[in-house]
């Protein structure tokens, strides 16, 4: 027998960071939530307009409260499971402040406006490269461990963080390649339908391995160690497990239907998304059934109460998310609020209660203690169960309604609503769905409340004692000779085997696209944007316009109708990043070019209440001061070229001539319009991208 | 299109590597029980949680 010690600060302190965090992220989520609702909340400064708060919120919830909690989870699992201590302290250390780092160094980047402009990977290249570098520190120090154990087994919660840490690296990888132009700030390296496909194969894969299959990990060790009984079964577990991760990862395309995407690749996506529908849910039946026969333990302890309401949003989420694969369904539901219900579903019911829960196991047993008041839990649960139907409901309303309203025609064949009528219709729903958040929020404050009490009446064991036998100690399992025993024995052959199998899923893949010449048909009249437009281009990243304003018109009628022809793959072939957006807060914006003056768009910038009244558009009075700051304009020409951007060579030493011709012209035309400006500030070169906005396929 | 051919292969390298760990799984007898690995992670109960039960 060897004697050891389990690290339990670590996950101390990575439970702590959960909480911290936790209240944070969701406080801003209460917030853009309100400003929905109220846009005088947004407060005429850049810095908490909705534009850039959302990613705040997003990154925070997924990265600080989640990513933490899961950090914490794991490294209580992995040791406790594998009989060892962790594999380095120091690394641990490292691990632990390097993510927070990023966490605070993330929120001031995002607020300050320096964002790539891809959902959920909106940290600038810096970021990119430490959140790398803590990946492998934090796989190092998994792996290490998994290498000392003392079980040989590795228990089902082992595989799934393996397959977590595995795909997160190469997702976040491959989608953060980008052209730095200066120490912070950089151009996405994809571009147009390429880029977003590339974002919504991580974007998918994101929530699939990082707001998910960690998770089941978590749920495959506290829910049979909350309820005292083992798994109901372990063989579906295996199951789980690896079908689940095989079938993920090709579901992407689903976030592209109806979009400039080839249609295969939407099919693809489409019949993936059904097939999840059966591991998911024999995994949260996998997790529900072990509670039989301890159904009365359900209706008294909160952290049961909170795991099942946890997998029961699981179970709900994942029938949702092949629903809304199917074309037909996405054609009414995408761009509305009930993708932002169903993903809220996710994170409050799923990922929430599960970390709730994991938190009330963990503390009382780090601390040597009982949880200080199970009638709090208790209330825990039940605000934030009613704070999550007040979120869902109304956002579930909000999108039938809304998405009915805009594919409404009279009978005259016109469209019945404008696009104003159908926002200032769920603005209601909007507010309610801001209490539902607020609701919850005020609950984890409960938890926060009671672990604290917790932790103070008892004693923290930072080094916690345990024995078993050396690995080297224990005898080899007997083998059953199965028909691929033999193969298995002679690693040569198993290689090749395994080859031949992976290049024949390839080759299948593979040998359309190389047929299809290319898949996006490029338009003569298509040009790149000219400098100005290009740093207006930038601000609209900047401000988070993609947010709520999408640039893809798929082709519908009412949709055709309302925004103008519907987009083409070869439009996008200049945009670094894409900026296609996934919710219509506000209208499509593609077609915008040329539609209105540049008065227009100057006034409705400065008060967008001023031109539509009842509009909830933050206003952006500070475009109108700002300076538009030019210096790297040759850098960022430069950068696009390295692109494959087909500026003239040379064209970084005389593009600031043309960038303030342009300004000048649009600055007149705006005096000509009794609106007093000049050239050089930042509202003109947004107008320029406004109004080349789709124009290049009219020429 | 292209980079479908870059994603296809990133997808394809983690499948792969999944492939190889169940077989070595599968090879090293990880699934041979699937009975006692979910009892076993009950019986790890720890100086504390024994404390707890007593009380």
């Amino acid at each position: 027998m060897e004697k050891f010690y389990y690290d339990n600060k670590i996950v101390k302190q990575f439970g702590v960071a959960t909480l911290f965090w936790g209240i944070v992220g969701m406080l801003v989520g209460v917030l853009i939530a309100f400003q929905l609702a109220f846009p005088a909340l947004n407060f005429g400064i850049p810095y908490t307009s909705f534009g850039r708060l959302r990613p705040v919120h997003t990154n925070a919830v997924i990265f600080a409260f989640v990513g933490n909690a899961v950090f914490a989870g794991a490294y209580f699992i992995l040791q406790r499971v594998l009989k060892t201590r962790l594999f380095s302290d120091l690394l641990s250390k490292i691990h632990f402040w390097g993510w927070q780092f990023i966490i605070v160094f993330g929120a001031i980047t995002l607020v300050m406006g320096y964002t790539s402009g891809k959902e959920y990977a909106e940290l600038e290249w810096p970021l990119d490269i430490l959140i790398t570098l803590i990946w492998v520190v934090f796989g190092i120090n998994m792996f290490g461990t998994i290498l000392r154990r003392r079980e040989r087994h590795l228990y089902v919660s082992i595989w799934f963080f393996i397959g977590t840490w595995v795909t997160v690296a190469m997702l976040h990888i491959v989608n953060s390649f980008q052209i730095p132009f200066s120490w912070i700030k950089s151009y996405s390296f994809y571009a147009g339908v390429q880029d977003a496909l590339v974002q919504w194969w991580y974007g998918h894969n994101a929530v699939a391995f990082f707001l998910t299959t960690p998770f089941l990990g978590l749920m495959y060790y506290f829910v049979p160690k909350a309820a005292d009984r083992p798994i109901y079964s372990y063989r579906w577990s295996i199951i789980h497990f690896w079908a689940l991760i095989f079938i993920y990862i090709w579901a992407g395309p689903h976030h592209l239907l109806y979009t400039a995407l080839p249609e295969w690749a939407q099919a693809l996506g489409t019949v993936f998304s059904i097939m999840l529908i059966l591991p998911s849910w024999g995994g949260m039946l996998n997790g529900l059934f072990t509670l039989r026969g301890a159904w009365d333990k359900v209706r008294e302890d909160p952290i049961l109460k909170m795991l099942v309401v946890s997998l029961t949003c699981y179970g709900m989420a994942t029938i949702e998310g092949p629903m809304l694969s199917l074309k037909n369904v996405n054609a009414f539901s995408h761009y509305t609020d009930w993708t932002v219900a169903h993903v809220h579903i996710g994170a409050l019911g799923f990922n929430g209660f599960m970390i709730f829960a994991m938190l009330y196991y963990l503390v009382p047993r780090m601390w040597n203690t009982t949880l200080y008041s199970r009638k709090l839990a208790n209330a825990h649960f039940l605000i934030s169960t009613v704070g999550i139907l007040l979120y869902a409901i109304p956002m579930y309303w909000a999108g039938f309604a809304q998405s009915l309203m805009w594919k409404k025609f009279t009978e005259s064949g016109q469209l019945q609503y404008q696009f104003l009528e159908t926002v200032t219709h769920i603005v209601p729903m909007y507010a309610v769905r801001g209490v539902g958040g607020l609701l919850y929020w005020i609950g984890a404050f409960y938890a926060v409340y009671n672990l604290y009490k917790t932790m103070k009446q008892g004693r923290f064991l930072a080094n916690e004692p345990d024995e078993a036998m050396p690995l080297s100690a224990q005898p080899l399992p007997t083998q059953k000779m199965h028909w691929h025993t033999a193969i298995e024995r002679k690693p040569v052959q198993l290689l090749v085997l395994s080859l031949v199998v992976v290049a024949i899923g390839g080759l299948v893949e593979l040998v359309p696209t190389f047929l299809i010449e290319s898949n996006v048909p490029t338009i003569s009249s298509v040009k790149p944007y000219t400098p100005l437009e290009l740093l207006g281009r930038d601000i609209y990243v900047r401000e988070g316009c993609y947010t709520c304003h999408s640039q893809m018109i798929r082709p519908f009628r009412d949709e055709e109708m309302r925004y103008g022809e519907y987009s083409k793959a070869g439009e996008f072939i200049y945009d670094h990043p894409f900026q296609w957006g996934s919710k219509r807060t506000g209208p499509d914006l593609h077609r915008i070019g040329g539609k209105y003056p540049d008065s227009w768009h100057f006034t409705h910038m400065r008060d967008p209440q001023e031109i539509s009244p009842g509009s909830i558009m933050p206003a952006y009075p500070w475009l109108i001061k700002n300076d538009l700051y030019t210096a790297n304009t040759p850098a960022k020409i430069r950068a696009m070229q390295k692109l494959g951007v087909p500026y003239p060579e040379g064209y970084d030493q005389i593009c600031i001539q043309d960038l303030r011709l342009q300004a000048d012209s649009i600055a007149l035309a705006l005096n000509a319009a009794q609106i007093k400006t000049s050239g050089d500030k930042e509202i003109i070169a947004l107008i320029a991208y406004l109004q080349r906005l789709g124009t290049d396929v009219k020429k | 299109m292209s980079v479908i051919i870059v994603l296809l292969m990133a997808s394809l390298s983690v499948a792969a590597f999944f492939l190889l760990a169940y077989w070595w799984s599968a090879h090293d007898g990880q699934f041979d029980d699937t009975y006692s690995p979910g009892h076993r992670i009950l019986y790890d109960q720890d100086k504390n949680q024994e404390s707890i039960k007593k009380s």
